[in-house]
């Protein structure tokens, strides 16, 4: 099954977890990918980044399936860098047809005790990061003229809050908003813009102290399976957390042409969280 | 390799329309099919429904992809006459995966102004129907171990328009049944969903009646006159979405794509909600 034979699709945040997955699961169906990553620590985020060397080992992977990849480190919080190196990806390639803005971090706090970095640092990502990666990308997918798909990674916390997450919370609601508004924008050049809302997936990004500690407050040293009795309950399927691959899945649906006129949806893949 | 390989799918309203258009893909895709239509025109639906011609013909299509059916006659407002056709349609193909509850009318009224009849035909058909199809199904889903449940709600159970509030009734009560079911169900490893399709190129649209309502304005209305009329409500520029494109939503739900997803609903609306 080849579903994007000839298509061109770039992700952001693809060194590790969601993003890698992504960018194997579209070049094993026939895309070349544009790989975009930070690769560097946040001193608001209390777990470790991905690397270069994550990068580079999704890269490889893209290769292995017998496409063409092109890698690059840079933040989506720096239009300048970002499009650089969107430009560069598509003089290589020759277009782009699917982006997928999944760069995204996770940090915890209330609203009194959040510092003002951990609150800019995740808008500008979680948030600014999606505007821009879009910015980036639109004048390549109005040259493809092929129409093309922008799916925006959201968060159940776009549709409701948790407790210890106001600029999460804040931040994934924008990307829902941010996405109707490109959807409607964009719609008369058939290029269609959706989101995809997970609840918990098994990646570093929640598979960590700081989460395990607000799930756990009272626990000492809490541990992933500690952790997994509270992340059960905030769906209604009995799992934990759903795997990168369940993501993948939708966003592979909203990028092909089975989706050809969703435009403007959010698709959640939460095991019935949003039902609670 | 088909996404549905081994399973059996249960589709109602499956004589023409948006309902063959999911039996013959499900089928391509592996799936044995249990087609269920009423076949007869009800006194209140002023566009001609589905006939037993139709439904041999969906039941052709299927046959010639390589996959069985079981066809059968039943209204989904009589739940004896679908529960012994769903319950027939399980012995004879073997088990039960999906359950697709597809079939619906449409009638065009002002909220304050309808008779009791197409009010409860309405609510009996596209509402209750969904109910008695579910209510059916689940004890075969349960018996495979779980599965997944397709609800055809509409644009119409997210907002409203004029001259539909009944429509918009049903639309709006096939939501909350399913969320309510999909909570049910969870434990059960049975997954309840949505598609809400925007206006779809199917009979139930493309018919003098729907003409007539839309182009009042118009003489001999007929398919382009209505394309003018509905092609605004969506975003992109389209008249509308085609069945298949409702059935590539529906498949996705049913598959092991989606496994974890329950409780939502899929527009297929060409933006429509965005309006």
């Amino acid at each position: 099954m080849s579903r994007f034979t000839g298509k061109v699709a770039l992700i952001t945040g693809a060194a590790r977890g969601q993003g890698r997955s992504h960018a194997v699961r579209l070049a094993a169906e026939g895309a070349d990918i544009i790989a975009v990553d930070h690769c560097q620590d946040l001193g608001s985020v209390p777990y470790p980044l991905a690397s270069t060397a994550d990068l580079d080992e999704t890269a490889r992977l893209v290769r292995e399936t017998g496409r063409r990849v092109v890698a690059s480190v840079a933040d989506v919080r720096d239009f300048a860098q970002l499009s650089a190196a969107v430009d560069a990806g598509v003089t290589e390639l020759g277009r782009l047809d699917i982006v997928v803005a999944n760069a995204g971090i996770f940090s915890v706090g209330d609203a009194v005790s959040l510092s003002e970095e951990a609150w800019d640092d995740m808008i500008d990502i979680n948030l600014t990061g999606v505007w821009k990666t879009a910015k980036a990308a639109i004048p390549h997918l109005r040259t493809t003229g092929d129409g093309g798909s922008i799916i925006n990674i959201g968060s159940t916390a776009s549709s409701r809050p948790y407790v210890g997450l106001p600029h999460y919370v804040a931040a994934k609601h924008g990307v829902i908003g941010l996405t109707k508004a490109l959807a409607k924008e964009l719609a008369p050049e058939m290029i269609r813009v959706n989101a995809v809302l997970p609840t918990n997936v098994d990646t570093d990004m929640i598979q960590n102290e700081a989460t395990y500690k607000l799930f756990l407050p009272d626990l000492e040293a809490p541990t992933r399976d500690d952790f997994a009795l509270p992340a059960r309950d905030l769906q209604e399927m009995p799992r934990s957390w759903i795997e990168v691959g369940d993501v993948s899945a939708a966003v592979l649906f909203l990028a092909s042409s089975e989706s050809r006129y969703i435009t403007g949806a959010a698709l959640p893949v939460d095991l019935g969280a949003l039902l609670k | 390799m088909g996404r549905m390989d081994g399973k059996v799918a249960l589709i109602t309203g499956a004589a023409r329309g948006q309902g063959r258009a999911h039996a013959v893909r499900l089928a391509q895709e592996g799936a044995d099919i249990i087609a269920v239509d009423s076949c007869a025109q009800l006194p209140s639906v002023p566009y001609p429904l589905a006939t037993k011609d139709d439904l041999d013909e969906t039941a052709r299509l299927v046959e010639s992809v390589g996959r069985r059916v079981v066809t059968a006659v039943a209204d989904v407002r009589d739940p004896s006459a679908l529960r012994e056709a769903i319950d027939d349609g399980v012995a004879r193909l073997g088990r039960l995966d999906s359950v697709i509850a597809n079939a619906g009318i449409v009638t065009f009224a002002l909220g304050h102004d309808m008779s009791d009849e197409l009010w409860q035909d309405m609510i009996d058909v596209n509402l209750t129907g969904v109910f008695h199809t579910c209510r059916a199904g689940v004890p075969h889903l349960m018996a495979a171990g779980g599965g997944s449940i397709v609800l055809t709600s509409s644009m119409m159970g997210l907002k409203a328009g004029k001259n539909v509030a009944h429509y918009a009734a049903s639309k709006h009560g096939v939501m909350g049944y399913m969320k309510g079911l999909a909570r049910d169900l969870a434990p059960h490893k049975i997954r309840v969903n949505c598609v809400n399709p925007g206006s779809v190129g199917s009979p139930m649209l493309l018919n003098q009646y729907v003409y007539d309502s839309f182009c009042p304005d118009v003489s001999d209305p007929g398919p382009s006159d209505l394309g003018e009329v509905l092609g605004p409500w969506q975003e992109l520029d389209i008249p509308w979405v085609e069945p298949e494109d409702v059935t590539a939503a529906v498949l996705f739900l049913c598959s092991d794509e989606a496994r974890y997803i329950t409780g939502i609903a899929l527009p297929v609306d060409g933006g429509t909600m965005l309006q």
